[in-house]
């Protein structure tokens, strides 16, 4: 299918490259757009910086919302652009007009689902994004097909992408719900930090209702969440409070119990079903709610602030009563921060805090309003402190309160003068107090302030009436300068039903009335028919006519209402043949004792939000609300988060460098001298040439070694000197079978070894055949390369040759005769006096093969026969390690070059791609020294040809998917061919 | 989440918008623009707002507003939060947050907000990941592009990214190591008329400057870590070992960061550095005004007291003022009736005073009540609060590194009512 689709898109580029040229052409002779037109042109530019230029100038345009769409076809072809900025701000401007424009929006997509194969993470990460936000419903498969592939992806940070890119699909086509919850089911067990918090975020948009999905990561993620970055912090904190509350039951029935025998419970918690006291059975919180409410608390220190409130509602929705104060300081620490951020944690304090008193109370003083608070957070500040108000602070707040009355904000002063209502009707000791600090403001100049202290006293007086008639006096007295409407309602009204405490006086204000009565605002003359009607069943005697007079002006009043509210008012009060039944009752249904308003808060009903949410904010239920359900009465089954594989909890931060540096210093040294032991190992283990270990022969054979230990300074830990004292040693073991060998050794010791090896040839070697036995008459002549220089002749390659009696009678004198071509220069082995049966001996010989592959035939005789052998060397052995630096690699790379160059790509098995396999690979065919690399991809390896000492550069470079460059670099071009072919055979075998 | 940005200016233009989903019209902001009309102040316009198909969430910083349009139910300080931290960001790349360094940059802050979400949803917000990835304009680098073409923009992941210490960048080096913290404490303070405190507290913060080579692991003790009452960290503080040894031991980001906020617990009484003899009067009659200010010296723990400032927000009604200031300079503007008494060190021997007549316009009632005064101050080589740093270890690198602290106090919202 994916191959299809691509096919399938690259045929409508062909099409609509055409179209959208020849479109595009027309549409600008329509539109002229003489800036655009310049644009275009630079954006067809071949300049690379004449391009970025236009693209920058087409994003300005983008971002001061200017439209730039005709541009598409010209932007569009830059998708494939190199320039990584260039192709950013091409991707901003797809993801903006691809919308607009499905059909040349199709023409990218090819680029994206290749780049979605790129070997750089944030490549395919980058193309994920952008291939997602293409909002054109026709590549929906396409994008479908890439995040399951993502979601799979070896880098955490490219599935992060994919769970974003599940989320985008998801709105723009919902129809691929399923598939997606398989997606997101799967990346919900990502063990990642990185992808956790995004992942969480495409399960709140996608299926929040499937809660089965969270189980089993359910302590994974509560691990987590401390590494998890700071945003995804928040949306994994507020899923998991939604999660706990379906499955855990509620730990606050029993906090009742708790709180009122307090110190039994405390005393008694361990006897406790023993006595049989408590009549439910003993909560016990969930193992996984304790996790929870544990691995949460810690990030109430973030920075951020989403974080502290993210946790903070969190405790407050899940955890016990006496364990949500834990949250409080950090809340007032918020209050710190930026204007909006206080805005929204003192809204929700103030919800908190009708509930809670006791939590905030301690930080009363925090929420002391200063005169450079902006309007919505006094009145916040304001809000909180009438609901922490008690017996026992009443004073001091009502202290500051005095101050915010004086306040130059006087809407700010109105509120205040609420709240000062408000805490005298909760705190009954207050109430006279507050009445009379009211009633001072009565002759405050400022008319907001005395009106709304009407409003409050007439809410206050309706409590306690009895007590008070000379406020009501003194408030009637008022009436002539107040001029608010509201207040003067109040007054009215006050009168009406209070009308027989205050006998003389009303009647008189309904007097006052009944002039202005057609000036007055619309409530006011609503109060005033009520006080008429009320004082005219009180008081006919006195008010019969004023009433008369006032319900004709209200008769014909320009308000509906108010016209209505008279006619009801005289059929009620003033008995006729038409009013019946209903005017008996008049006074009951106007002057019924009237229940006291509840001044309460108007964050009373907030706590039907969850705190912290947009709609507790907005206190409106706002699109995509997930409801908070109650607990449930009976916990469900908890073995559902049971995981196989108890994950470790993890540190917050990583651990520190200090423990563990001291301890990969120890670590260095004892490496280094296990590497010299296995060096010593293998090398002993590789020469075969001799059955006894070096340790031992050295024990046996002290005294033969003595003199030439000292020039190898055996003191001295450098490995290349301990390298060399291996080699002196087995050179000598075998040696040593010899009857000259003191001879050899003087030799040795006089001629300079020729190239210092740095990597013994760890390979085992390779034994060819040389002689059967059967053809031998007994005789059996193995033969290897023991790669070791010659002691005879530097040019010579040096052999050894294992020969063995495999007759039943002894065999003498074994030596070599004849020899073809006879110009062939071999150094012999010393004959063989007299070799036993079933034994055998080993000798070295050396020969020259003149840097060619040509076999050296030469005859093995003993005392009576005589055999034709040959020794056909691989190529490979006719070469001497040589050391260098990659430097000088390089520089004499560089020398042989053209003519001197042989190269090959090459496959390799897979299993030979690590170094270490290369190496050994490498070395078991060609007898060539390791050039140490600073490039990873790259292997050097450098060796001379044995007889003319000419050089040979390996270089093996790795390429994608186990192909590889091997290039040989030497003046004998045969031998690098051959050496080509032998090395390609080799590391392609695993 | 996050649906749109909108970037406004103070008298209401767009001037930058971005859409990480569909594009919704900008005609949507103004249900926003109605609101400002209404609060007036720009402070005061409420930072949710809602519309018949979106909701608005505005933050108000450097005279700009910064408006996100939001869909569906978010947290909304999560939206703040990341407003702010765009707002940062901009200022850590370009030194300000103001329209004209948004729009001369448009380009770096578009790729800047591509990076920072993804879908709506902070996708990288760590200022070391951030200038990984967008290196921050400076003027040679962007003649060099000019000529050369080359980008502002890396191609490879940044490395903090992908490590579990993502607030550093790895690989970093410098010739000269060094670590500088600056403790710096504010005193919020509300005083009455009288002098006497009416609420006080001590808000510190630990600014640090940390160039180090390598992967650094840093510790940093107190003398008197108990009177730390509430703190908040860096994402990089372990805040394990906080709570068991009270030091911070933590990996830190390159460049400057804030380690830590702490709140020093109220119960320690707070030193009030100066005191105010104030008095302010209105007359009844005569439409003016008397204003008599003296400061000097309570509490100052033997430090000179500088950058000294009285700020008085003047009623309405106060057309001008004629002054005189034995020390320092004033000025009234008449816009905003804002007073500012601009007086700098504080010399004990002869106290600053300010003292003359206010001119209130003609027929206008007497001003109910006096502005309150809000003092700055600052005071070198002083923790208020009496916090010590007592020492700093590095480990995880060889080298010896320069370090630092130095203490300031400041005033913080230090309000004197009268």
């Amino acid at each position: 299918f994916f191959s299809r689709s691509r096919a399938y898109s690259e045929f409508l580029n062909e099409i609509l490259i055409c179209q959208c040229l020849s479109s595009a052409k027309l549409r600008l002779i329509v539109f002229s757009g003489l800036r655009n037109e310049d644009l275009k042109e630079m954006l067809e530019s071949n300049k690379e910086s004449h391009k970025l230029e236009a693209m920058k100038r087409v994003v300005g345009l983008i971002a001061k919302g200017k439209n730039a769409s005709e541009l598409f076809p010209a932007v569009v072809k830059n998708v494939a652009s190199k320039n990584i900025e260039l192709k950013k701000l091409v991707y901003v401007y797809l993801v903006r007009y691809a919308e607009e424009q499905q059909d040349l929006a199709l023409l990218s997509i090819s680029t994206f689902q290749r780049a979605l194969k790129d070997p750089n993470q944030f490549i395919r990460a980058s193309a994920l994004r952008v291939l997602s936000s293409i909002r054109v419903p026709i590549i929906v498969p396409i994008m479908m097909l890439a995040i399951k592939e993502a979601a799979a992806d070896l880098s955490p940070y490219v599935r992060k992408t994919s769970a974003h890119a599940i989320q985008k699909l998801y709105s723009l086509d919902a129809d691929q719900k399923e598939q997606l919850i398989e997606v997101i089911e799967k990346l919900l067990k990502d063990k990642s930090t990185l992808v956790a918090g995004s992942v969480v975020m495409a399960f709140e948009e996608v299926c929040p209702d499937r809660i089965d999905l969270i189980h089993k990561n359910y302590r994974k993620l509560c691990n987590l969440l401390v590494d998890v970055e700071e945003w995804g912090q928040v949306v994994i904190i507020s899923m998991l409070t939604r999660y706990a509350r379906t499955q855990f039951t509620s730990p606050w029935k029993e906090d009742a119990v708790f709180d009122e025998n307090n110190e039994k419970a405390f005393y008694d918690s361990d006897s406790e079903e023993k006595k049989g006291q408590t009549e439910s059975k003993p909560y016990i919180m969930d193992p996984d709610h304790r996790l929870l409410l544990r691995n949460t608390k810690p990030l109430l220190q973030s920075r951020n602030t989403a974080v502290v409130m993210s946790v903070a509602q969190l405790y407050w929705h899940l955890a016990p009563k006496h364990e949500v104060s834990i949250v409080t300081k950090s809340l007032v620490r918020l209050l710190r921060s930026h204007r909006e951020v206080q805005y929204i944690v003192l809204q929700n304090i103030a919800t908190m805090s009708i509930q809670r008193k006791g939590m905030f109370e301690p930080f009363m003083k925090s929420f002391y309003v200063r005169s450079t608070d902006a309007t919505h957070i006094k009145t916040l500040k304001l809000e909180i402190l009438t609901n922490l108000a008690n017996e026992a602070n009443i004073s001091t707040i009502l202290r500051e309160f005095q101050t915010y009355v004086k306040s130059q904000d006087k809407a700010f002063a109105a509120a205040t003068i609420q709240a000062i209502g408000r805490c005298a009707t909760n705190i009954s000791e207050v109430t006279d107090t507050c009445l009379n600090g009211l009633v001072l403001l009565l002759s405050n100049r400022d008319e907001t302030v005395v009106a709304e202290s009407v409003v409050v006293i007439k809410k206050l007086l309706q409590t306690q009436p009895t007590q008070h008639s000379e406020i009501i006096k003194h408030m009637a007295k008022l009436f002539d300068n107040i001029t608010v409407p509201m207040a003067r309602a109040s007054i009215l009204w006050l009168m009406g039903e209070y009308c027989e405490r205050v006998p003389k006086i009303a009647p008189d204000v309904l007097r006052k009335m009944a002039k202005t009565f057609t000036t007055e605002e619309d409530i006011v003359k609503l109060q005033t028919v009520n006080l008429a009607a009320k004082l005219y069943l009180t008081n006919s005697k006195q008010t019969k006519l004023l009433t008369q007079y006032i319900l004709n002006l209200g008769k014909y009043d320009q308000n509906y209402d108010i016209r209505d509210r008279t006619r009801f008012i005289r059929q009620l009060i003033v008995p006729n043949e038409k009013s019946g039944a209903l005017n008996k009752y008049a006074r009951r249904i106007l002057l019924a004792p009237k229940p006291a308003p509840v001044l309460e808060s108007a964050f009373k009903d907030r706590d039907r939000f969850q705190l912290g949410t947009l709609s507790h904010s907005l206190n409106i239920k706002a699109t995509g609300y997930q409801e908070l359900s109650d607990w449930p009465a009976v916990a469900p089954d908890q073995s559902v988060r049971n995981v196989e594989v108890i994950e470790p909890v993890k540190e917050w931060a990583p651990l520190v460098g200090k423990a563990k540096q001291p301890k990969s210093d120890d670590k260095f040294y004892s490496d280094e001298e296990e590497e010299k032991d296995e060096e010593e190992s293998e090398s002993s283990g590789s020469d075969d040439s001799s059955s006894s270990s070096s340790s031992s022969s050295s024990s046996s054979s002290e005294g033969l070694f003595y003199d030439f230990m000292l020039p190898c300074e055996l003191h001295d830990t450098d490995s290349t000197s301990l390298l060399s004292l291996y080699l002196f040693i087995n050179l000598l073991l075998c040696l040593s079978a010899q009857s000259q060998a003191v001879k050899v050794m003087r030799r040795a010791v006089k001629s300079p070894i020729r190239a210092s090896v740095t990597t013994p040839s760890f390979s085992p070697v390779k034994t060819y055949e040389l002689l059967h036995h059967m053809s031998g008459k007994g005789l059996a002549a193995k033969y290897h390369f023991p790669r070791q220089p010659c002691l005879y002749q530097p040019n010579m390659v040096a052999v050894q040759v294992i020969l063995t009696n495999c007759s039943d009678h002894s065999l003498e004198e074994i030596h070599i005769g004849d020899r073809s071509p006879a110009s062939l220069n071999i150094h012999c082995f010393n004959t063989i006096e007299r070799l036993e049966p079933e034994a055998s001996v080993t000798v070295s010989m050396g020969i020259d093969f003149s840097d060619s592959t040509q076999a050296a035939n030469f005859q093995l005789c003993t005392k009576t026969d005589q055999f034709s052998v040959s020794i056909q060397p691989a190529v490979g052995e006719l070469l001497m390690p040589s050391s260098m630096t990659e430097e000088e690699f390089c520089k004499d790379q560089g020398k042989l070059l053209g003519m001197n160059e042989t190269s090959a790509t090459i496959t390799m098995a897979t299993a030979n791609t690590s170094s270490l396999a290369i190496n050994k690979q490498l070395l078991s065919v060609a007898n060539v020294g390791v050039v140490s690399s600073s490039q990873n991809n790259i292997h050097r390896f450098a060796g001379r040809t044995v007889s003319s000492g000419a050089l040979v550069l390996v270089s093996l470079e790795l390429r994608e998917s186990s192909t590889a460059l091997l290039t040989i670099n030497t003046e004998k071009s045969i031998m690098a061919s051959m050496l080509l072919r032998d090395l390609k055979q080799a590391l392609a075998m695993a | 989440m996050i649906h749109s940005l909108f970037l406004i200016n103070h008298t209401g233009d767009i001037f930058l918008e971005k859409h990480w989903k569909s594009v919704i019209s900008r005609s949507v902001c103004d249900y926003f623009f109605e609101a400002k009309e209404k609060a007036g102040d720009p402070e005061n316009v409420p930072p949710v707002l809602q519309t018949p198909h979106h909701y608005l969430i505005t933050i108000y910083r450097g005279k700009l507003f910064l408006l996100s349009v939001i869909q569906t139910e978010v947290p909304p300080l999560f939206v703040i939060e990341f407003l702010h931290r765009v707002a940062d960001t901009f200022q850590d790349y370009f030194g300000e947050c103001s329209e004209g360094v948004i729009k001369d940059n448009v380009v770096t802050v578009y790729e800047l907000l591509e990076e920072m979400l993804d879908n709506g949803f902070p996708l990288a917000t760590e200022s070391n990941v951030l200038k990984e990835m967008i290196k921050p304009p400076n003027i040679l680098r962007s003649v060099v592009n000019t000529l050369t073409g080359s980008s502002n923009v890396g191609d490879t992941l940044p490395t903090g990214q992908l490590s579990n210490i993502p607030w550093r960048r790895a690989g970093v080096k410098y010739t000269n190591n060094e670590a500088y913290f600056d403790v710096i404490e504010e005193i919020d303070a509300i005083l009455d008329k009288s002098g006497t405190t009416v609420f006080a507290e001590i808000q510190g913060v630990i600014e640090a400057c940390v160039r180090l080579t390598g992967m650094p692991d840093l510790t940093l003790s107190f003398m008197n870590p108990r009177l730390l009452d509430d703190v908040s960290f860096h994402p990089c503080v372990r805040f394990k070992r906080w709570e068991a040894e009270r030091v911070l031991s933590f990996i830190p980001p390159d460049g400057n960061f804030t380690l830590m906020t702490y709140h020093v617990s109220s119960q320690n009484l707070v030193a009030i550095p100066v005191y105010v003899k104030q008095s302010i009067s209105f007359f009844e009659s005569g439409s003016c005004g008397r204003l008599d200010i003296t400061l000097g010296p309570k509490q100052t723990m033997g430090k000179m007291v500088e950058g000294l400032t009285v700020t008085i927000h003047m009623p309405k009604t106060v057309l001008s003022a004629n002054l005189t200031a034995t020390q320092g300079n004033y000025t009234y503007d008449l816009a905003t009736k804002v007073l500012v008494w601009d007086i700098g060190k504080l010399n004990p021997q002869k106290l600053p005073n300010l003292k003359g007549s206010l001119s209130v316009q003609a027929g206008a009632p007497k001003p109910e009540e006096n502005p309150s005064l809000n003092i700055g101050l600052k005071i070198q080589q002083l923790a208020i609060s009496g916090l010590k740093v007592s020492r700093l270890d590095m480990y995880g690198e060889k080298y010896k590194p320069f370090k630092g602290v130095k203490y300031v106090t400041k005033a913080g919202k230090f309000q004197v009512r009268t």
